[in-house]
């Protein structure tokens, strides 16, 4: 026995665009005896201009293969539309496939949305045995885990309660710990982590964790965050339009993610593309990341220094004192930190701006850089500011490393700078 | 090497996917749903359950007034309020029924989308809660049989009261049946949820409900064999009450009938509820 547990083989599905039927009953009947007495539709839109349209198809699913292993922790990521959640709506046996098929091996549960399956007047003992069911368990089985689920959800207090009076911290706790405590073979999770405060969404994740490696269960996980998908999922893929682009390793699919889709690259030049970002009085030309030895890159080991450079045009200075400044962002959207430098330009003409990130400062993980060129006179002003212009991918080889002092767990942060430190006995 | 995989998941094929071994493993959630319903909705009431018996109290006391004393309907001789009580019980079973099934599918969408289990399992436990209701109402109905064989009505009950399992069974599906038919369509078209609505009303009244049978010159009585609901209402008084005019070949007919609308309606379901999360 191989230990796949999901097998998806040629996967797709197609809907139908624009209006299935006419809605009501009266003009199915009308256009249908049209048709039959040899007329034209008179529901029919595009019979007035004297030519056919063909009804369009979307497919939302287009020849997707992979293949998922027990304890696979899969974050599968794209952007709004590429069809995440009809993946995992034909996983979860919500919505037939046009072709292909999807074997499982277990039971599968998603975590619902807040609420979806909870009635209000019901109690939240008695929520918790619905929920439990609506996922396929049996009563049994919800008692026996029912201790867990209460003690997980903290909600002791309120067990008795009908669940209208939760606050809906309350309500997505419950919602999780009956999912998370039901033990499926395989559990669907579609980005609901985003409510409930900090602390409780940390003990998901770690419920999580403990639900693959010690359980050895699978969990696919829909995010469009990619810090928590790179610090949960062992593999992801991306899809983009319904098609499977990439299937590996998370930090691959996350930088893939990115580049693709915030047209992030390493390098651009704008003298090729005709692209034009900026104002009366200057524009911005190139960008590249390069490593020590001057040459492009997109992956830097954590010990070496990373450099930004970016080239624009000031046409119109207008007595503006330039200031070009970059922004790095971590993948979630989180600002790591702005840097600009120390010196202003007043004149026209060709600009080069370079800034170089020393080694051991930044942590591992991956980096969005912002180009701008602001100026100060009568107040801050922006000539242009070209968000996640630029991207790098930053590794960490964990040996060696002296950041790191033989540690090899994940260090958080988002930078990790080597300091000047001094240790000294004192007694 | 072949390898056990639980679940395959292909394009719908073939006409019934009906999965009855699915259905019954999953019999803890009718059990719970049956509850939730019951639990909610009352909840929050003054009278809660009482609600069961002074609806059709309250429905029998109109028709009373109505039908009896100002239209003077004649009730084969029976105290108007035990003939109608009779219809009224059994009408209300079934229509709840027919149209307490006939929005599972525009109803449950939100969970629907979201997870999967038999669909087959919430118009079964609405089922289950009809014949619950159904019960709370019978007894009260025995009550009031009870009180006025003691007043002298001249009441027989007939060994057709046997039959009651069947009919109350035939009632069950036959509801069930254009119920599941009904939300199957309405996913397409919803002009269907207001002609429930009416339709029902329509249909009580093509039903011996505020009348007899024996009211129906016999040249009509073969309409009213179209109806399948008739002859169960027709038999089920003539098995508590001993009047009425019935037969087995127009019983076992309606019998025939509720047969083929509920394999309709099973087979338009289980086509629909593959595909309709893509329509509705």
């Amino acid at each position: 026995m191989s230990d796949t547990v999901i097998k998806i083989e040629n996967l797709s599905k197609e809907y139908r665009l624009g209006t299935i039927n006419h809605g009501t009953l009266y003009r199915d009947l009308q256009s249908w005896s049209a048709r039959i007495r040899g007329k034209e539709d008179p529901n029919s839109k595009i019979a007035s201009a004297g030519f056919k349209v063909q009804i369009g198809s979307f497919m939302a699913l287009d020849d997707i293969s992979f293949e998922v292993k027990q304890g696979d922790v899969l974050g599968i990521v794209g952007r709004n539309g590429a069809g995440k959640s009809t993946l995992l709506k034909i996983i979860s046996r919500v919505t037939m496939p046009t072709r292909g098929e999807v074997k499982i091996k277990g039971r599968v549960a998603s975590l619902l949305e807040v609420g979806t399956g909870f009635h209000p007047e019901l109690t939240g003992r008695e929520n918790i045995y619905l929920n439990g069911a609506i996922l396929g368990m049996t009563k049994k089985e919800i008692g026996r885990k029912f201790d867990e689920i209460v003690d997980f959800a903290e909600i002791e207090n309120f067990i008795d309660t009908p669940v209208k009076r939760y606050s809906s911290g309350m309500y997505v706790r419950l919602a999780f710990a009956v999912a998370a405590n039901l033990e499926p073979e395989i559990l669907i999770i579609d980005e609901v982590l985003a409510v409930g405060d900090a602390q409780f969404q940390k003990k998901c994740l770690g419920k999580m964790e403990q639900v693959s490696t010690k359980q050895g269960r699978t969990v696919l996980f829909v995010s469009h965050n990619m810090a928590m998908i790179t610090s949960l999922c062992t593999s992801a893929v991306l899809l983009d339009s319904g098609k499977l682009r990439v299937r590996g390793n998370t930090s691959d699919v996350v930088l893939s993610y990115y580049t693709q889709y915030s047209g992030s690259p390493a390098s651009f030049d704008f003298r090729s593309s005709n692209k034009f970002i900026g104002d009366d009085h200057a524009m911005l030309i190139s960008g590249s990341v390069v490593d020590s030895e001057g040459n492009v890159a997109n992956e830097f080991d954590i010990r070496n220094p990373v450099t930004i450079t970016m080239r624009y045009r000031v046409t119109r200075p207008d007595h503006y004192r330039f200031i070009p400044n970059f922004h790095f962002y971590a993948p979630d959207g989180t600002c790591a930190f702005i840097s600009g430098p120390q010196e202003v330009t007043t004149e026209s003409g060709e600009f080069e701006a370079v800034c170089t990130i020393p080694g051991n400062y930044l942590n591992d993980g991956t980096y969005f850089v912002g180009l701008a060129l602001s100026s100060m006179e009568t107040g801050v002003k922006a000539h242009f500011y070209e968000q996640n212009a630029l991207s790098f991918n930053v590794k960490d080889p964990i040996d060696n490393v002296p950041t790191r002092n033989g540690y090899a767990g994940p260090i958080p942060g988002m930078i990790r700078p080597k300091l000047d430190w001094k240790i000294r006995g004192v007694a | 090497m072949q390898e056990q995989w639980t679940t395959t998941i292909r394009p719908v094929s073939g006409w019934l996917n009906i999965n009855l071994a699915e259905l019954w493993r999953y019999r803890d959630l009718i059990a719970l749903f049956v509850r939730r319903d019951f639990v909610a909705s009352y909840k929050q009431t003054i009278l809660g359950p009482l609600w069961f018996l002074i609806q059709p109290l309250f429905s029998t006391v109109v028709f009373t007034v109505i039908f009896g004393n100002i239209a003077k309907i004649p009730t084969d001789g029976l105290p108007p309020m035990l003939f109608y009580m009779a219809g009224i019980v059994s009408w209300n079973y079934f229509s709840s029924c027919m149209t307490n099934t006939a929005n599972t599918f525009v109803a449950n969408a939100g969970i629907f989308g979201k997870v999967y289990f038999p669909r087959l399992t919430v118009p079964v436990s609405v089922i289950i809660i009809n014949l619950a209701t159904f019960a709370i109402q019978f007894v009260l109905f025995l009550c009031i049989l009870f009180y006025f064989t003691l007043k002298g009505a001249p009441v027989h009950i007939s060994p057709w009261i046997l039959l009651t399992p069947l009919l109350l069974l035939q009632m069950g599906i036959l509801g069930l049946g254009i119920g599941i038919m009904v939300s199957s369509l309405t996913t397409k078209y919803r002009d269907l949820t207001f002609l429930v609505g009416f339709g029902t009303q329509l249909w009580m009244y093509a039903t011996p409900i505020v009348y007899p049978m024996s009211q129906i010159p016999e040249k009509w009585r073969w309409l009213f064999a179209l109806n399948p609901m008739a002859a169960v209402v027709e038999t089920f008084r003539y098995a508590f009450l001993g009047v009425g005019v019935i037969s087995t070949d127009v019983l076992a007919f309606s019998f025939g009938m509720t047969l083929l609308i509920f394999c309709i309606g099973v087979i338009l379901f289980s086509r629909t509820e593959k595909t309709f999360m893509d329509t509705v």
